[in-house]
């Protein structure tokens, strides 16, 4: 097979030109500058419009600026076209997989790769409605589109317009960071930026990097039909979860048929006779793949070249992007930073949650702080893989002492019916007492079900009290209450057991 | 021959562990003392496995299966191959820093596999050597230069080195790529490793490497039992089989107000538990027939097809309740947790034997068996030959639960008493100290 080209762009049909009219028309006239901005936002991805929003609705004059396009990256290359992805992909393996519902196998199931990503081109057009520069320009917002630079402590360039602000937020997001590999760049590779653009499936797809983007693409183009080899320079994936979390997924994608290369490292990249070799080394052990496509960049870098941060006083790292303290300001007390250009979370909603603290502490001398927010996440391979809060390591850590309460889903009435009995719940608490420090949910669904610790988190609600909380029959998410009755047990058998002492001492 | 489950307890495990020792006499080059890691042809030696046999050389001689004088020419033999061997770390030396190579040739000692410099199977070894020396105390030319030899061994051991400036200790070491880039992470078999390293005279680690390694415990509650979670069963016993870990407690188990023998019956618990939920409907399965551990396994990879899926896991470490589980049961890893156990592993050892015989041959348990994976005939899939590893931990635990002998043993020595304390425990035994300690 000839090598696969990675030099793809988004087809142009009805759906790209109804999403670039939402989010980036061609024929858009950046309205006339106020004299002075309240806020100046800098980047319209989600910690952008949602700092607009609540901005505009507080009664503040705004300005936003947009170099690409409005909705981000969530919108455009990252969660919205992934998700739709991975919901074609997971069809087709729960086909394959048929005769374990006790449904038959459809004879012959061929992938039609191109409807799958017309779906995805679809719904994201579909979705950029809430995000369209018409909506924001009806809110209030006076939006520009064009690169945009700092010119001082309080002004901002946009194309040759000068705006003056009297406070801004740069919200400018990161871009796939690309390692650098020998050849890799002659040799071509995908990006999440560009890899929802293809038309036609690659054959044989490496995937460089076991991180949450590089674990959900890997396993969506499986289920899709690539012979999928995946490569991560650590003995796990997904670095920062619980290690029996990483563990279930490796032996998932095992399952899957996913050829799985754990510490290992892509040294080069070759083109030889036109086909694309990719040379990999685990410690001594030295081996060679042919390959179609190469999907990197998995890892992200932040996007604070071309601003002239310097000019405004701004402090910065090209690594770790913004420098901001608990309550989101920069070494310039007139600039804030959002979202993923200054977080370790990057996260849509955290990036949101994180701009509206800026709108609060910017513009109304509020005090809120980064460091209160209980945040939830969650990488969508199957089984699904959510956390909130603490990780058992990091309590240790802390000297916090600790104690989980595990339920395997496989004790929940719902998963075995479902045929999802692979995971579990495990919620940690504060040892002694029933204060939920953080959780871990491996399931089919784990996302939605991590929604439920994080608002006994925020709440303040403790095992005792979800002990208490009947929750509907036969649900997954009965596992949570589960390991609360196990809490709730366990406090028992102690009272239970010093009343009884105390009954025969008389 | 009688068949094994119509006898009495104690002439069961008699029948089985004396079995078990045979491994070690017919899979030993008498040259070299090594010992194969498997039965099967064209065998490497484990470096753990000649461990487990020093081990079984002073059971053999007080149960009356062996001559001390054989037993103790067995035992030099290895003790002087390692002194001698090729320590210059190359990639066909035997070691490296005191440590040694995982796999060895069984006639030449050299390295094989490209094997990694293993930390944790060097500690296993060493664990037997202290055992062999703690035993072979006569006043003899060869019992003396058997201790001597010994002391040389453990005290050449540069456990410093092995922590690489880290917190812990490095899992392995090769000459080709350095350091294997990971360390112990969570509860493992690993107490016996940094015991011994705390313990050294020559290059001990400090016990806030201990620390670093039990910051990443995971205490849960599982199935209702509080647990210091580790998912295959071997873990739960490897080290228990050297060290008497019964009412001694580090700061983690205070804290818990716990022990680790404890825990390791409530891993017997957790297994039962899991195998009568068999969640994955696996044939055999029942609260009286688990076993999920390392070892051998059934596979359906084939040579040179990638990208197929996978349903079995071949040689794994196979664990409750995250898997992976492919229906293999490990009957060494049963038997194994008797002194923690014994009514329910007796149990469980009587059903297993009596529904699936086919896991034992010479009364020696087979590595693994999957009823599930059975051929047409109903036959279970039943793991070629014996594995050393296997045999060693039946025969060290049997021996624990019949007389506590190799605890008694170990719990003489200084070095490991001092690792103990170097690594926070107290109570228990070591409350009464140890004055007549020996090294």
């Amino acid at each position: 097979m000839s090598s696969f080209d990675a030099s793809v762009t988004t087809p142009q049909d009805a759906y790209e030109d109804k999403r670039l009219a939402d989010v980036h028309p061609q024929a858009w006239v950046n309205p006339e500058p106020a004299d002075r901005y309240a806020l100046i936002i800098v980047g319209a991805g989600s910690a952008g419009v949602a700092a607009a929003e609540l901005a505009i609705a507080m009664g503040i004059k705004v300005a936003m600026i947009e170099r690409h396009l409005i909705g981000g990256t969530c919108l455009n290359t990252g969660c919205v076209p992934s998700k739709a992805l991975i919901r074609t992909s997971r069809l087709y393996a729960e086909m394959r997989d048929a005769a374990r519902y006790g449904a038959k196998v459809p004879d012959n199931i061929q992938v039609d790769f191109a409807a799958a990503m017309d779906r995805v081109r679809r719904i994201r057009s579909h979705l950029s409605g809430g995000s369209s520069v018409r909506r924001l320009a009806a809110l209030g917002v006076d939006m520009f589109f064009g690169n945009a630079r700092f010119a001082g402590p309080d002004t901002l360039m946009v194309n040759e317009q000068k705006l003056r602000f009297a406070k801004a937020l740069i919200a400018t997001g990161t871009r796939p960071h690309v390692p650098t590999i020998p050849g890799l760049r002659e040799a071509g590779f995908l990006t999440n930026a560009n890899v929802f653009n293809l038309t036609e499936l690659p054959q044989r797809l490496l995937v460089i990097g076991g991180g949450p983007v590089g674990c959900e693409l890997a396993q969506a183009f499986r289920h899709l039909g690539a012979q999928v080899t995946i490569v991560q320079d650590k003995p796990l994936f997904l670095e920062k979860e619980e290690r029996d979390a990483a563990q279930i997924l490796s032996d998932a994608f095992a399952r899957d048929g996913i050829e799985v290369r754990l510490n290992t490292e892509v040294t080069a990249v070759r083109m030889v006779n036109g086909h694309k070799l990719v040379d990999l080394v685990s410690a001594d052990y030295h081996s060679t793949i042919e390959v179609d496509a190469i999907l990197t960049g998995v890892g992200r870098a932040p996007n604070v070249q071309g601003l002239d941060l310097e000019v405004a006083g701004v402090d910065y790292d090209a690594d770790n992007g913004i420098g901001v303290d608990d309550f989101l300001c920069t070494s310039n007390p007139r600039i804030y930073a959002a979202g993923d250009v200054c977080l370790e979370e990057q996260y849509t909603d955290t990036a949101a949650a994180s701009a509206r603290i800026v709108v609060h502490n910017a513009l109304m001398r509020g005090r809120k702080r980064l460091s209160k927010l209980v945040i939830p996440w969650c990488t969508y391979t199957d089984p699904e893989i959510a956390h909130v809060g603490m990780y058992v390591r990091e309590a240790n850590r802390k000297g916090i002492p600790v104690k989980t309460f595990t339920v395997p889903m496989h004790q929940i009435d719902r998963a075995v019916t479902d045929s999802e009995e692979i995971g579990f719940v495990k919620i940690h608490i504060r040892d002694g007492t029933d204060t939920i420090l953080g959780a871990t949910i491996v399931a089919r669904h784990a996302g939605e079900m991590i929604n439920e610790i994080t608002l006994a988190m925020v709440a303040g609600i403790g095992l005792r009290t979800l002990a208490k909380v009947i929750h509907a029959y036969p649900t997954q998410a009965e596992a949570i209450r589960e390991a609360a009755k196990a809490y709730v047990r366990t406090r028992i058998t102690q009272r239970l057991r010093s009343r009884l002492q105390r009954w025969l001492a008389r | 021959m009688t068949q094994l489950s119509t006898l009495t307890d104690e002439a069961m495990l008699d029948r089985l562990q004396c079995a078990a020792f045979g491994y070690f006499v017919q899979n030993m080059n008498p040259r070299n003392g090594l010992v194969a890691d498997t039965s099967r042809d064209n065998s490497p030696v484990s470096i753990a496995v000649v461990g487990f046999a020093l081990s079984s050389y002073p059971v053999a001689v007080e149960r009356g299966w062996m001559e001390r004088a054989d037993a103790v020419q067995r035992t030099l033999a290895a003790l002087r191959f390692f002194r001698d061997s090729d320590q210059s770390g190359s990639p066909t030396a035997t070691g490296f820093k005191g440590f040694y190579y995982h796999f060895l040739d069984i006639h030449t000692g050299a390295r094989v596999w490209m094997s990694e410099l293993s930390m944790i199977d060097t500690a296993l070894l060493i664990a037997g050597v202290l055992t062999a020396s703690m035993y072979f105390m006569a006043d003899t030319p060869d019992e003396v230069e058997l201790r001597e030899v010994a002391d040389f061994l453990y005290r050449r051991i540069d456990w410093c080195w092995a922590q690489d400036d880290g917190d812990t200790i490095k899992q392995g070491w090769k000459p080709e790529s350095g350091f294997l880039h990971y360390g112990w992470e969570g509860y493992s078999e690993a107490i016996v490793l940094y015991v011994l390293a705390l313990g050294s005279p020559t290059y001990p680690i400090k016990g806030d490497s201990y620390t670093a390694w039990t910051a990443t415990y995971q205490w849960e509650n599982l199935y209702d039992h509080d647990y210091l979670y580790a998912g295959p069963l071997f873990v739960h016993q490897f080290s228990h089989a050297w060290i008497d870990l019964r009412g001694i407690r580090d700061s983690f188990m205070r804290e818990k107000d716990f022990d680790y023998f404890e825990n390791s019956r409530n891993a017997v618990s957790i297994q039962r538990r899991y195998t009568q939920l068999n969640p994955h409907e696996f044939a055999g399965y029942d609260e009286n027939c688990w076993g999920l551990s390392a070892g051998d396994g059934p596979t359906d990879e084939k040579p040179d097809v990638f990208n197929e899926d996978r349903r079995l896991f071949g040689y794994a470490a196979r664990g409750v309740p995250y898997g992976p589980d492919d229906g293999t049961l490990s009957p060494s890893a049963v038997l194994a947790s008797l002194p923690f156990a014994p009514e329910r592993v007796l149990e469980a050892m009587r059903n297993m034997l009596t529904r699936y015989p086919q896991m034992l041959t010479d009364d020696r348990l087979s590595s693994s068996f999957n009823p599930t994976v059975g051929a047409s005939d109903g036959q279970p899939w039943v793991s070629a030959g014996h594995y050393g590893l296997d045999q060693g931990i039946v025969l060290m635990m049997i021996e624990n639960h019949r007389s506590q002998f190799i605890w008694q043993l170990t719990s003489a020595c200084r070095y490991i008493s001092d690792g103990l304390q170097g690594a926070g425990f107290e109570g228990g035994w070591l409350r009464q100290g140890n004055p007549g300690g020996a090294h």
